[in-house]
């Protein structure tokens, strides 16, 4: 359910390096599950510059609405534009198909949790 | 909303549902279904298209029975109780003597003397203390059955198709609001053509320990036809695209009977009920503000409930429900306006999280069902 090779937050994105300095962004299996049936995603322009934990876009289920927070700092390289008349891929496959940016990254991202920890979160606030 | 699971009331069917995966949510005090894994739009589209089965057993029951419970339920209501046939329901409210809302409800005749009352959830205790409080006055007893009853409803085009098998009763011949009692999978029940879809169906009333048997019943005979199991999130948008009211939304104790459109359940001429003299007088004012529905214009501006109305960044009004509508395929909404805004085709700004956007005035109900 949380692919090892990611890096999570708190908010419930993950981010996956890349190798050459990008990585992309996205939401959790457990987040994408609580939103539910996903209908539109808001999300930012190219070239745009976000820090760590900052609101870039928001994703919109049936019953509700939530804030999107970049993972870590980064410069918007690409948008999933895919996701414009398939949202339901954020449901479908959130590490695959549903990824909603990818970034260079400007700063570290050493203070993502790892999948073990944040399996540890999830389980906390599901219980 | 932060009650421990194990704090909640649960209905009969509560082990069921957490048997099919379900989402379970705090609703007003109860652990309900807001979903099963097939999801919101499925179910919503189930229910449109073929049928989908409700778990409604939190709803209360009151009975009023005795020689003054016609003229307890004619005090307590603004509709015409006296013009009901026995077996016939109508909807109808408990209003304030400000004309506002304690609750709306179901008014089933039973019998010359006798009534069930249904009414919400989380409004049970209340509506409960509030029948009693007005009964000293008449002769008749006020029994809460809410614990002891379990109800689900069967809703969709197909529901005539898959509850039929199941009974001896006729049950074309039951019209829309009307009601009777029989047995359904040697099961009884009161059989009531009724719901909160706006799809022809019917709501099953049975004894709170038969309910589970009854839920398997009907789902085993539905579900070669495309019965799903359905949650109260997509109660909630098929609903919303008929316009039927939910309390603490549309119509609560701040908002009268006449401004929530519901003019129709008020029958200011059958003689005195709690709330006449306020909407006798606000019948002869215009209203200040409307219930109107809306579409926003962008596909990226849903707006949800209770978001501001504004106009030229100043609050005018407030959004009641709103949601993306699995039907229309637009974002609704329902909305509190001036009412020299409340024209079709008008348009009004909602704030989206800090942002003013455009949204049209449209007919209401946003989906009406063709047969």
């Amino acid at each position: 359910m949380f692919p090892a090779d990611l890096k999570y937050t708190k908010d419930h994105e993950w981010l996956k390096p890349t190798g050459d300095g990008t990585a992309l962004v996205g939401i959790t299996q457990y987040a994408q599950d609580a939103l539910g049936d996903v209908v539109f995603v808001d999300l930012p322009e190219v070239g745009a510059s976000f820090a760590a934990g900052e609101e870039f876009g928001t994703v919109e289920s049936v019953k509700t609405v939530s804030e999107l927070n970049m993972p870590a700092a980064g410069e918007v390289l690409d948008v999933n534009t895919s996701l414009a008349d398939h949202p339901e891929a954020v449901n479908e496959d959130p590490y695959g198909k549903g990824w909603m940016v990818k970034i260079k990254l400007t700063g570290d991202s050493a203070g993502l949790l790892d999948a073990k920890a944040y399996e540890a979160l999830v389980s906390a606030e599901s219980h | 909303m932060s009650t421990a699971a194990s704090e909640l009331m649960k209905t009969p069917l509560n082990a069921a549902h957490r048997a099919l995966n379900a989402k379970m949510v705090d609703f007003g005090g109860w652990d309900m279904p807001v979903q099963y894994p097939g999801g919101i739009i499925a179910e919503h589209e189930a229910v449109r298209t073929k049928a989908g089965l409700f778990d409604v057993s939190h709803m209360g029951e009151i009975r009023v029975k005795g020689p003054g419970a016609l003229a307890l339920v004619e005090h307590l209501t603004p509709n015409d109780v006296a013009k009901l046939a026995i077996g016939q329901i109508h909807y109808t409210a408990f209003l304030y003597e400000n004309g506002t809302f304690v609750d709306d409800l179901l008014v089933y005749r039973e019998g010359e003397q006798e009534f069930l009352l249904v009414v919400n959830a989380g409004n049970s205790d209340k509506d409960f203390a509030w029948v009693q409080q007005h009964a000293t006055a008449y002769d008749c007893t006020v029994v809460n059955e809410s614990p002891a009853t379990g109800q689900i409803a069967l809703q969709g085009p197909l529901s005539l198709g898959i509850l039929q098998p199941l009974t001896k009763t006729a049950l074309e011949p039951i019209g829309y609001y009307f009601f009777t009692h029989g047995e359904v999978a040697g099961i009884k029940c009161l059989i009531s053509r009724t719901g909160y879809t706006g799809e022809d169906g019917f709501e099953l009333y049975c004894a709170a320990g038969d309910t589970e048997r009854l839920w398997n019943a009907v789902m085993a005979a539905g579900k070669p036809q495309g019965l799903v199991p359905a949650g109260l999130g997509c109660r909630n948008t098929l609903r919303l695209e008929c316009k039927m009211a939910l309390y603490g939304h549309e119509i609560d104790d701040s908002i009268h009977a006449l401004e929530a459109g519901l003019g129709w359940i008020v029958k200011l001429d059958k003689g005195d009920f709690i709330g006449r003299q306020a909407l006798l007088a606000a019948k002869g004012a215009p209203a200040p503000r409307k219930l109107v529905g809306f579409k926003t214009l962008e596909k990226r501006d849903i707006a949800r409930d209770h978001m501001p109305v504004v106009q030229n960044g100043k609050q005018i009004g407030f959004v009641t429900s709103a949601a993306p509508s699995p039907t229309c395929g637009i974002n609704l909404g329902l909305a509190y306006v001036p009412t020299e805004l409340a024209k079709i085709g008008g348009r009004i700004q909602i704030e989206i999280r800090g942002r003013a956007v455009d949204a049209e005035i449209i007919p209401t109900p946003f989906y009406k069902r063709t047969k």
